[in-house]
């Protein structure tokens, strides 16, 4: 359902941040994707929704090619996946419920229908009680599981999240985890950046290791296997 | 778009109100403050214009009759008068009025003169366009058994020249605000919308589509010019309302010239100034949010 076919990515600084980047992601699968600082994993990520554009080659996502998507389908191409980013990205001024109410409403679903999504989505990431808090009166664990309710309201076939515990403490990581094994059980396919070694020790799934660009390593129930 | 969409759109622009307290309010505060300028501004204008109106309405040409023309002269001369383009209210004042004019004004000796009258008749003619008078004062001039024309020469030229520069200036000087208010407000609603730039792009991320993200900002402009108009719209019409109390009885006399009436003129004020807030809150808003839209 993803794949990358000879994919180049030049900043406009020269840095090139992939380098030639042949990958195959199916359907359900559950992909860690780990490497050293400044390796390019955000880049790998940030060119499936289309935040970066491939310098050259071809990134198909449910059979529609990414290098060629016109800008205006892009929010379609968004809507079908969900994205959970490292520093949360809450509106402020909006309300958790509001939050996750957003991606619903972007699709104009039915406000009955958005109620009940948003409360069941909520009650899954454990916010119920705090629907109608704002974010910045939450804790960054708590932030991140809105953030997550919302990239996973309008069941996507495809999560991704760029270090989604990396700035959590050990426990809310865990926790965060269970939701993303959940999602995962139900048939999602979860591609995450992560630096975590100890949970890409434990809970082994598919390792796409990024080194300069360029994928160095990719073994199913692979280890984490940097130091630190 | 759906229904249910718009009224999502709608409901957002009035929490965004709501919720972005004194940026709500110092865009409004902008809004006010010009719109208060422009409506004083477009009173006085309106009203100076008015009373060169009138002023220019007053300018008559005077033909005086060859003493030696008969009645059937007199008879196709007035026809020729009123045949003669640019010209509209033609009246006859023969020679016997004119003479009572002048005792009227300057006494009872005159009479004396009611024998051997040595007056012209008079025919008082308007131009239909004042500014054209001098034009047709030389076309009745050159009309057969007319002995002068007379309009008040040199002293209308200045009239007039000094009534279109007024005017022109007030034009300049309403579009020279305008575009000041235009600016300031655009200005103080991008200020608005620059801190909300984070939030754009976190909707574009979430899969909002151009049009889903910039309608409710357009909404919010468009409340903004309303609530920026209710100051300046109450201040208007009281001002007005008073002005014309206080003036119109001591014009009333004079008869010279007189403000525009309380209705509608202050109607259509207010309509000009809650449009313009209207208009622009959504150019504010709509040219702020552009830059941010960009992928
Ligand atoms: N917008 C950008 N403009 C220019 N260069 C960039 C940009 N984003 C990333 N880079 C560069 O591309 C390279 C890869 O960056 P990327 O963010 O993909 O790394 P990463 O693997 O996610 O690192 P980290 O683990 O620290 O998050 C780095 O050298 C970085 O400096
Ligand atoms: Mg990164």
């Amino acid at each position: 359902m993803i794949e990358m076919i000879n994919v180049y990515k030049k900043y406009p600084n020269g840095i090139v941040a992939a380098n030639g980047i042949d990958v195959k992601i199916e359907q359900g699968d559950f992909v860690y994707v780990v490497g050293p600082s400044g390796a390019g994993k955000t880049t790998f990520i940030k060119m499936m929704y289309r935040e970066e554009r491939p310098t050259s080659g071809d990134i198909l996502i449910n059979g529609i090619n990414l290098a060629t998507l016109k800008n205006s389908k892009v929010p379609l191409l968004r809507r079908q996946i969900g994205v959970v980013f490292q520093d949360f990205k809450l509106l402020p001024r909006l309300s958790v419920y509001e939050n996750v109410a957003f991606a619903l409403e972007v699709i104009e679903e039915t406000p009955k229908v958005i109620r009940q999504k948003v409360m069941d989505v909520l009650e899954l990431v454990g916010l119920k009680g705090k629907a109608r808090m704002f974010p910045t009166e939450l804790s960054g664990g708590e932030q991140q599981r809105v953030s997550i309710a919302r990239s996973i309201v309008n069941r996507p076939k495809l999560v991704i999240a760029d270090e989604p515990t990396g700035n959590l403490d050990p426990e809310t990581s865990w926790e965060i985890m269970n939701i993303f094994k959940e999602i995962n059980a139900r048939g999602t396919t979860i591609i995450m950046a992560t630096h975590n070694r100890e949970i890409v020790n434990t809970i082994r799934h598919r390792v796409i290791a990024v080194e300069g660009g360029l994928i160095t390593r990719d073994e199913y129930g692979g280890e984490y296997g940097y130091e630190g | 778009m759906k229904g249910r969409t718009l009224a999502r759109h709608f409901r957002e622009s009035l929490k965004s109100i709501s919720r972005n307290g004194w940026m709500t309010f110092a865009s409004v505060s902008a809004v006010t403050v010009t719109l208060l300028l422009v409506g004083v501004f477009v009173m006085i204008m309106m009203n100076l214009n008015k009373v060169a109106d009138d002023l220019e309405k007053d300018v008559e040409i005077k033909v005086y009759v060859e003493l030696t023309a008969d009645e059937a002269a007199i008879t196709k001369l007035e026809q020729d008068i009123k045949d003669t383009t640019g010209i509209e209210e033609v009246t006859y004042s023969p020679k016997g009025e004119e003479l009572s004019k002048l005792v009227v004004d300057f006494g009872e000796d005159l009479r004396l003169f009611e024998q051997q009258n040595p007056l012209h008749d008079v025919f008082y003619a308007k131009a239909t366009n004042p500014q054209e008078t001098e034009k047709v004062a030389a076309k009745l001039d050159r009309l057969d058994n007319t002995f002068e024309v007379k309009y008040g020469e040199g002293k209308i030229e200045k009239l007039f020249s000094f009534l279109n520069t007024g005017r022109n200036v007030g034009l300049v000087l309403i579009l020279a605000l305008l575009f000041t208010a235009m600016f300031l407000i655009s200005n103080t609603i991008r200020i608005t919308i620059v801190a909300r730039r984070r939030d754009i792009e976190i909707m574009k991320l979430v899969g909002a589509t151009n049009w889903f993200i910039r309608i409710p900002f357009i909404l919010e402009g468009m409340w903004l010019g309303i609530l920026g108009a209710i100051i300046p719209i109450t201040l208007v019409t009281v001002l007005y309302s008073n002005i014309y109390k206080l003036l119109e009885p001591k014009l009333e006399s004079g008869n010279l010239f007189k403000l525009l009436e309380f209705s509608p003129f202050i109607y259509q004020v207010n309509a000009l100034i809650l449009l313009m807030g209207v208009l622009i809150g959504i150019w504010g808003s709509f040219m702020s949010v552009r830059k941010f839209l960009r992928v």
